[in-house]
């Protein structure tokens, strides 16, 4: 369970999430400083920690559309919250999967500011408005990154069984 | 059943006889490209190797390609740092499609890969860099994808999970007037479709008009359809791609052909008739925000940027000279050109275009990604308008979130560098 802290609009490009600007820093550990760095308000929430673990942000269509920087990934990753959005682009889609970013699809998503959010199996249940939404799962092949913790653990799993293989 | 493009590369790359829509493929990779983020990928593939036991190699160093472009030359000790560390890394690996900085290589990588020709019809092309789209303008199925993907790549040779996408067929008719572009019908056809309403699919072009598109033309169309969400652009290789190979890439191998069947299943079909068409402007602050240039004649504006990978090619170039030969670029108004490889500029110096560019007034910048995405050269002040040949135009892109980025055609970026205002290229500069 977790507030809802901000609510974005359609089309939140990884510009707005991660200014170009701040592009030459690309390791995680360093990224989340620039977060929404051209939304002052959001932006400051999150690097002053005012919020609670496991609290969401809710946007509308093609969140993370643009350009595929991983940092507007590792951004976010780098604060323990939510992303809910009515669908997302696919590259930083695929990012959030492969980074361990938690992501929820709700085409149909309503939330405020303040409401309370829940996720109970393949829906997220609006307390505040006594609403549920129901969820796009993401595809199996996907489910085994995040199960296997992102595409590093994932990756370095397969690398050891090619070798395995090429042993025998 | 009848397979797209799209379906048959992937085909090939996964040694089936074909796929189906919805299939989650693990194809293997021809060519994976990055470009000053491969500091990024180096970090996330050692990451992979660590205690494992195994010394980092990657799978295939002839099937990289790595070239800085970004941030040409370094604009901050920490770029300088991050192109050292992948100087390093090209060295050890043994990667030989490095390009450095350096005039006798240099480029923006959505130029250099075609241009030296890296990329063959039927390939699948992976790259950090969401313009990746833009080779499928040689009929590869050629995409963008993260770092940390990448580093997988590095590692595997293959991509994961990737779902075989659906397939929009787009048909372009009819003959382009004149001073009107192929960034005029990608800025119409994503201002048609939407920034999201080809999302997770693929844009195959077909059609006269496209058949009658040159190879630069092709890469413009192709390198734009990410700004309708399209996981890649394609076009299916014909004669026009041969001689691009054979006469402007020197490719002196064996160029294979491939083509989709004529009775392959597409998601929708959409038909557009060029001949009508007039110049279009995305205007602020998203891609789609398209508009035909007369609704939007008269707009100040103080910087126009010509170049990138979506208009930094010798055609550009000569199409801005040709109109600005002669006149002068309106005071007040600061005229930027980065041709989208060292070779392009070379080439426009031997041709007298770049001195054409210069008596009018405008500075000629180094190849590279320059102001495009606001990290180097030519940032915009506050309220300040830029009108610009690249491909995006989000709030902030050119370095402030206080201004403001029309988009277009070199055409229309060269009438309105003369009057100082967004300007008709019909109606004269």
């Amino acid at each position: 369970m977790g507030k809802v802290i901000y609510v974005l609009g359609d089309d939140i490009s990884t510009d707005i999430i991660y200014p170009g600007r701040y592009m030459a820093t690309v390791l995680p550990t360093e990224t989340p400083q620039y977060v929404f760095g051209d939304i002052k308000e959001l932006h400051e929430m999150l690097v002053n920690h005012k919020f609670e673990p496991g609290d969401f942000i809710v946007a509308g269509k093609n969140f993370g559309c643009g350009s595929s920087r991983e940092q507007a990934v590792s951004t976010l990753r780098g604060y323990d919250i939510k992303i809910v959005a009515k669908n997302f682009a696919r590259i930083f889609l695929q990012n959030s999967i492969n980074l361990g970013l938690p992501t929820y699809i709700c085409p149909d998503i309503e939330a405020e500011v303040g409401d309370e959010l829940e996720i109970v199996g393949d829906k997220i249940i609006n307390k505040t408005k006594n609403k549920e939404f129901a969820l796009i799962p993401h595809h199996k092949s996907r489910q085994a990154i995040i199960d296997a913790g992102g595409l590093i653990p994932y990756t370095r799993k397969l690398l050891l069984e090619n070798q395995a293989i090429e042993g025998n | 059943m009848g397979q797209t493009l799209v379906q048959k590369i992937l085909a090939k790359a996964t040694g089936q006889k074909e796929v189906q829509i919805g299939d989650i493929l693990e194809p293997r990779v021809d060519l994976a490209m990055s470009h000053e983020n491969a500091a990024l990928v180096i970090n996330q593939f050692q990451e992979i190797f660590k205690g494992t036991g195994l010394e980092p190699k990657v799978w295939d160093p002839n099937k990289i390609a790595i070239i800085f472009d970004h941030r040409v030359p370094a604009e901050s000790s920490k770029t300088a740092t991050n192109q050292k560390k992948v100087r390093e890394f090209v060295a050890q690996q043994g990667i030989n499609k490095f390009h450095d900085i350096r005039s006798d290589e240099m480029g923006i990588c959505h130029q250099i890969l075609p241009e030296n020709g890296y990329v063959r019809p039927g390939y699948l092309v992976v790259g950090t860099d969401s313009h990746t789209t833009s080779h499928g303008a040689l009929g590869a199925f050629s995409f963008g994808i993260g770092a940390t993907e990448m580093a997988s790549v590095w590692t595997l040779g293959r991509i994961l999970n990737v779902q075989v996408p659906e397939t929009i067929k787009i048909v372009v008719n009819g003959k382009f007037k004149e001073f009107v572009e192929p960034k005029d019908l990608i800025l119409y056809i994503v201002g048609l479709l939407g920034a999201e309403g080809a999302n997770f699919k693929v844009i195959e072009f077909h059609g006269e008009a496209i058949k009658n598109m040159n190879t630069s033309g092709r890469l413009t169309i192709c390198n734009m359809t990410v700004e309708a969400g399209a996981t890649s652009g394609i076009v299916p290789p014909d004669d026009e791609t041969v001689r691009y190979l054979r006469e402007v890439a020197g490719v002196k191998d064996e160029i294979e052909m491939i083509s989709p069947d004529l009775d392959a299943t597409y998601e929708r079909e959409v038909v557009i008739d060029v001949s009508n068409l007039e110049p279009q402007i995305a205007c602020p602050h998203t891609v789609d925000n398209v508009k035909p240039i007369s609704e939007v004649a008269g707009v100040k504006v103080n910087q126009i940027v010509l170049g990138s990978c979506t208009n930094g090619r010798l055609e550009d170039l000569e199409t801005a000279a040709k109109i600005l030969k002669g006149k002068k670029i309106a005071r007040g108004v600061r005229m930027l050109v980065f041709p989208a490889s060292g070779r392009i500029l070379k080439e426009a110096i031997r041709r007298g275009y770049v001195l054409d560019l210069m008596e009018a007034g405008a500075v000629v910048v180094n190849p590279g990604c320059g102001p495009c995405l606001g990290v180097h050269q030519g940032a915009l002040g506050d309220g300040e308008v830029a009108l610009s040949t690249t491909n995006r135009n989000f709030k902030g892109r050119m370095g402030n979130p206080n201004s403001e980025v029309y988009l277009c055609s070199p055409s229309v970026a060269a009438a309105s560098a003369i009057t100082g205002v967004i300007t008709d290229p019909r109606n004269g500069g």
